[in-house]
């Protein structure tokens, strides 16, 4: 039940964040996750939406360049040692992260939660909820 | 003292050169008839035969080449000798059908190189002179030729070839090396470095420099010369005549003398194909009158320039060109290297990408830069920064080998670049040449 990401190029220049986020709020797409991977010349923002279709839709119709791929949504209890004990896991499943980033899971009462882009979702997935890890669903999100 | 190389042929009356080129002509338009098919297909198509063909007043009788024809023809169409009398071969970059292969025979490489003689010898060059060659060496034929040009003057020739400049700095300096033969931009690059060494104009040996294969402004010779102490000549030629000696400076630096006993030179409308009269800016189209293995007949250059016949102060009698102001195609000439947009676009077909390309050259430090902008596509992207990175190496490594030049490639966003009424503008040079 992994989650999709939608990644969106974006050239280096002031204002075409904006524009990405401006196009998702004309259209009323609901962000619940955002983060930005920079290299010198461009940028990729990967977020978490909750009804990819539409999104991919409202990118492309506005020429942006789009990719959507796997992710892993995962709670991380919020105390000390929340996301080592997580990590743990993953190490010891051999599952090899690739990158990753914090969202909140909830309006009320929120707790937090991590996107994980791992080598191979689908192996991965089975691995880590077989030792207890509630990985969220594209319906959960949406409900959230 | 104006000095001279082959001087009786050099500073013949313009009735003398008339009459060898006549003579010449003539004969080669025989040789060609007999020996290349691919040509006299072209002749029997326009109803000429040898026959109509008595003096250079005839020339215009005869059918053009272009690099078209170099393509179909490729590798052995227009050879005019058997491959057991030719001696080597040279090339331009390119990994497709642009690349142009020549055939030389010894008797072509001895023109060849003495063209390469006179142009170094107009520069002063004498056998008391040090000549580092710093043209490539290898298929392109700028080493080659200045190479075999600076034996024939009786130079000590230094064939440093390009590259690793600190180590060509210190042939300069240590062997006290009076000419130099490289690209204007090399040149100008060279210029720097010894300048930033703390060497002064005073402190290099260098006295003249035989720059060419690029195009180049007045303002950067001017730079060229007060950096290196050094007066600097042009040269001109291409690979399908021979290479760099189909035309040179002299003392006058007022255009580039025609080595006309080799080369017959014509200017004529890219468009209409007519010849156009003395002193009419055109495309240059040149007759090889006396290469065997290449014959090159009516040869498009694609060069616009003109040509003047007024008297030269060196004492030359052979024409002179201008600089060349442009192309009457899409060429551009970035570090010396012949590069075709298309070539550009077949590499990014070839990788399975849209042409939605740009490609901007400009000149930063005196020396040419090449950026490939390429629009994002969907089949490029994904999540993954180092992946991306990957694929703009793909496309840099696979412009490399189809250019034999190091590209940037730079991604911009869909739809960015420019289009004036739906065609895209496919070239921005922001050089000042």
């Amino acid at each position: 039940m992994s989650l999709k990401q939608i990644s969106v190029f974006l050239v280096n220049k002031p204002g075409t964040l904006k524009n990405m986020t401006g196009v998702l709020a004309a259209n009323k797409v609901d962000m619940r996750a955002i983060s930005l991977a920079e290299t010198k010349e461009f940028g990729i923002a990967r977020i978490i939406v909750d009804n990819v279709i539409e999104a991919v839709d409202i990118l492309k119709e506005a020429d942006f360049v789009t990719s959507v791929n796997s992710v892993l949504a995962v709670e991380v209890p919020d105390e000390p040692g929340g996301l080592n004990n997580l990590l743990e896991i993953f190490a010891a499943e051999d599952v090899n992260i690739e990158y990753m980033y914090s969202f909140i899971i909830g309006r009320e009462n929120a707790s937090a939660g991590m996107i994980f882009r791992v080598g191979d979702t689908s192996s991965a997935e089975p691995k880590l909820t077989a030792r207890g890890l509630k990985v969220l669903s594209q319906e959960d999100i949406a409900e959230l | 003292m104006e000095r001279y190389y082959q001087e009786e042929i050099e500073c013949a009356s313009y009735e003398t050169i008339r009459a060898i080129q006549s003579e010449k002509l003539v004969k080669q338009v025989r040789h060609v008839w007999d020996n290349v098919p691919y040509y006299r297909k072209k002749m029997e198509e326009k109803g000429v035969t040898p026959d109509d063909i008595k003096s250079v007043d005839d020339l215009h009788k005869l059918p053009f080449l272009s690099k078209n024809d170099l393509r179909v023809a490729y590798p052995y169409g227009l050879l005019g000798k058997d491959l057991k009398d030719c001696v080597r071969i040279q090339s331009t970059s390119g990994t497709t059908g642009k690349r142009v292969v020549a055939f030389y025979t010894q008797h072509d490489i001895d023109l060849w190189e003495d063209c390469c003689a006179r142009a170094i010898t107009a520069a002063g060059g004498t056998n008391e002179d040090v000549c580092q060659v710093s043209y490539g060496y290898g298929l392109f034929t700028g080493g080659p030729g200045l190479n075999g040009g600076s034996h024939k003057v009786g130079c000590l020739t230094v064939p440093t070839s390009s590259g690793n400049t600190d180590r060509q700095i210190m042939f300069i300096m240590d062997l006290q090396a009076t000419i130099l033969c490289c690209t204007p931009s090399y040149a100008a690059y060279l210029g720097e470095r010894m300048k930033e060494l703390g060497l002064g104009p005073d402190d290099i040996p260098l006295k003249a420099g035989i720059f060419g294969a690029e195009a180049w402004s007045e303002e950067m010779r001017h730079d060229i010369e007060k950096t290196l102490g050094i007066k600097a000549y042009d040269i001109y030629g291409l690979t399908e005549l021979s290479g760099p000696g189909v035309a040179f400076e002299c003392s006058a630096q007022q255009g580039m003398h025609i080595n006309e006993d080799h080369f017959i030179a014509e200017i004529i409308d890219p468009d209409t194909l007519e010849v156009l009269p003395e002193g009419s800016e055109g495309e240059l189209v040149f007759t090889a009158v006396d290469k065997e293995a290449f014959p090159m007949i009516r040869y498009r250059t694609r060069d616009i320039c003109t040509l003047t016949r007024e008297k030269c102060s060196c004492g030359r009698t052979h024409v002179r060109m201008g600089k060349p102001k442009g192309r009457s195609d899409d060429m551009l000439i970035i570090r010396g290297v012949n590069v075709f947009p298309s070539q550009i676009e077949t590499v990014l077909l070839n990788n399975g990408y849209a042409a939605n390309y740009q490609i901007i050259v400009d000149r930063v430090n005196n020396t040419d830069t090449l950026d490939v902008q390429v629009e994002m596509t969907p089949e490029m992207f994904t999540d993954n920064v180092g992946e991306i990175a990957d694929r703009q190496r793909v496309l840099v490594d696979g412009l490399k080998s189809m250019l034999g030049l190091k590209a940037k490639v730079s991604l911009v966003a869909p739809k960015s670049i420019a289009r004036s009424e739906g065609k895209a503008v496919r070239v921005i040079d922001k050089r000042k040449i």
